[in-house]
């Protein structure tokens, strides 16, 4: 029997009856788990340790890799200026559309979950638009945007402000692409809902009985019993719009003058129409880096601001 | 009154908390979110139905009529967009079933079963949703190139049918949030592992799954990347893919906007669809997303 315990690792046998229950568990375990594990291993973790390697390489789709040390991550850091170009149309897109959106997000939030009527209604409209292609929302935007007769451009006139030339524009391109990712705030807003449905009503009680007025509430109690959920929301928001691509590569293909080059775009055009393999997995890994560092420093920057309660609701299981 | 709508998501509508927005002042702001919101639905639907000089007249016009209908039908003439749904159809039903039902099995064990390793495996799984897709693009392109499977459906639809690690999350916390007594009295009964979440859980969970499904739909419905890359062929394009195209095709000056949007239109409709007959799955599935895990 001591020989045989090898063979039933693999997997459960007849033989799993002499396990004992723990063992038997484990095995069932690791058999529901191993899809995943499997096709971690075969589109996740080959692929991102591929990437790392052949950003070292010399490797276009015609050639072999070779290996050529750093030369591409000098290349890039040195010699590329659409490099700084396209990762600061990245960061100023971050910078913007996430507080955007988590902003609104959070006001419609506090908004809805007042004791309003038709609350189904103004929540599917808010949300509604989650569910648009992001290739619709494009060809949409690019319509009323459009700078001869679109229809924002007649509403603007209306208030008296001479509309921007949009897509066409250095300047404005940018802007209209943040705006139009202020459009899909709605997943945020659920999220926000759902955390202010999870605090307790006697917090509020309590404080109105110390004479604490709303505002004082929103900003004692409403506010810190929500930082966990607005880290969430700050962490899927960073990590979605660092992979902002279709947008621009719809509406305006990278321009004007580059302006709307973002760095996923901008690897794309290195991988897949200049078929430069390496230069582009050496730029993917600095966005995999530049992702996970930024990451990090939202999660150690939110141990001075996020609240925890302590103890209390610990989930099932362990 | 706003009770039997909020009850929907489990809370009751409580008063007023945080903030006490004067009445009239709330509904005006929601009223003018909503319109913002809803208004380029609008606009997309109001071209589509518009003559090709109607479109160019300024002020707009808000209202076409006569609607004409028939720019439908010119749409789909324009390009294969029947094929193109069905492509996309092709491509999101064994993802749909795979993912749902990979993913709450993969799940049953991260949330059921105690094995060495478990949190360990399990935060790699909540890493992974922090990569960005890029990363890994290119070596996979390489791999299903080497596979010959460049220009098929097999790249869009085989690495669902292992699970996606945003559903596996899901769902875990939909388990894990399960009395554990169940699995232990069906244990006794001589279930299985397998038994108990395929008999048990798998029922129990019908909701949580169907939400999920909804997700990889929309996923697999809205995907624009991927299909760019992994397909050329015209004939098998995606409704994203050809929309794509028609727009690249039209040329930016001369835009056919009617017939545009009215392409537009129809790939949105089966979302829209969706999203109305189980709008309560879309919000419990967000909800469950911000739960602490």
């Amino acid at each position: 029997m001591r020989q045989s315990t090898a063979l039933d690792n693999v997997r459960p046998t007849p033989r799993a009856r002499h396990l004992s229950v723990g063992q038997r568990e484990a095995l069932w375990g690791y058999a529901f788990v191993l899809p995943w594990v499997i096709g971690f291993l075969a589109f996740s973790a080959i692929p991102i340790a591929a990437s790392i390697y052949f950003g070292f390489t010399d490797y276009s789709v015609l050639t072999s890799p070779k290996w050529v040390g750093l030369q591409n991550y000098v290349k890039i850091f040195t010699d590329d200026k659409l490099f700084p170009t396209s990762l600061g149309n990245t960061l100023y897109y971050v910078a913007l559309a996430v507080p955007g959106q988590l902003l609104i997000a959070f006001g419609a939030a506090l908004l809805l979950n007042q004791k309003v009527r038709w609350l189904t209604f103004w929540r599917s409209a808010f949300y509604l638009p989650v569910v648009v292609p992001y290739i619709v929302s494009s060809v949409l935007f690019l319509w009323i945007l459009e700078p001869q007769v679109g229809v924002l451009k007649y509403a603007l006139g209306k208030v008296g402000i001479a509309s921007p030339q949009w897509f066409q524009s250095e300047v404005w391109a940018k802007p209209a692409i943040v705006l139009l990712s202020l459009w899909y705030m709605g997943s945020y807003m659920l999220v926000f809902l759902a955390g202010l449905q999870g605090i307790p009503d006697h917090l509020y009680e309590a404080a109105s009985l110390d004479g604490a007025g709303r505002l004082r509430q929103l900003r004692s109690i409403t506010i810190p019993m929500l930082t966990p959920t607005i880290l969430f929301n700050l962490v899927i928001g960073i990590i979605n719009s660092f992979q902002v691509f279709t947008f621009a590569f719809v509406m305006t293909k990278g321009g004007p003058l580059n302006s709307t080059l973002f760095y996923v775009y901008y690897i794309y055009r290195r991988a897949f129409e200049n078929f430069e393999t390496g230069y582009a997995s050496a730029l993917s890994t600095i966005l995999f880096i530049v992702v996970l560092l930024v990451t990090l420093a939202v999660f150690s920057w939110s141990r001075r601001w996020v609240y925890y309660e302590s103890g209390g609701d610990a989930e099932g299981g362990r | 009154m706003g009770m039997r709508a909020a009850g929907r998501t489990g809370a009751r509508a409580k008063s007023a908390r945080g903030v006490d927005v004067p009445r009239i002042l709330t509904y005006a702001i929601l009223a003018a979110g909503a319109f913002v919101m809803l208004f380029p639905l609008y606009w997309m639907v109001a071209t589509s139905l518009k003559l090709l000089p109607e479109t160019r007249q300024f002020p707009p016009v808000w209202f076409p009529l006569p609607p004409r209908w028939g720019n439908y039908a010119e749409a789909l003439r324009f390009q294969p967009f029947g094929r193109y749904f069905l492509n996309s159809f092709l491509i999101a039903a064994p993802v749909v079933i795979g993912d749902a039902i990979v993913s709450s099995f993969v799940a049953y064990g991260f949330a059921r079963l105690r094995f060495p390793g478990r949190d360990a495996i399990f935060m790699v799984l909540v890493s992974t949703m922090m990569v960005p897709f890029i990363v890994r693009l290119v070596p996979l392109f390489l791999i299903f190139q080497r596979l010959g499977w460049i220009n098929s459906y097999w790249p869009l639809i085989v690495p669902s049918l292992f699970g996606t690690p945003f559903h596996i999350f899901l769902l875990r916390q939909f388990y894990r949030a399960l009395p554990g007594d169940l699995a232990e009295a069906a244990r006794l009964d001589g279930l299985n592992e397998f038994g108990i979440w395929w008999r048990i859980y798998v029922p129990l969970s019908k909701p949580a799954i169907a939400t999920v499904a909804i997700f990889a739909f929309q996923q697999s419905w809205n995907d624009f990347l991927a299909p760019l890359i992994f397909l050329n062929d015209n004939k098998k394009y995606t409704v994203a893919l050809g929309l794509a195209n028609m727009l690249s095709q039209s040329g930016a000056s001369t835009q056919y906007w009617n017939l545009l949007m009215a392409s537009a239109a129809m790939a949105v409709v089966p979302m829209i669809l969706l999203f109305v007959i189980f709008q309560r799955y879309f919000v419990r599935g967000i909800a469950l997303s911000g739960v602490k895990g």
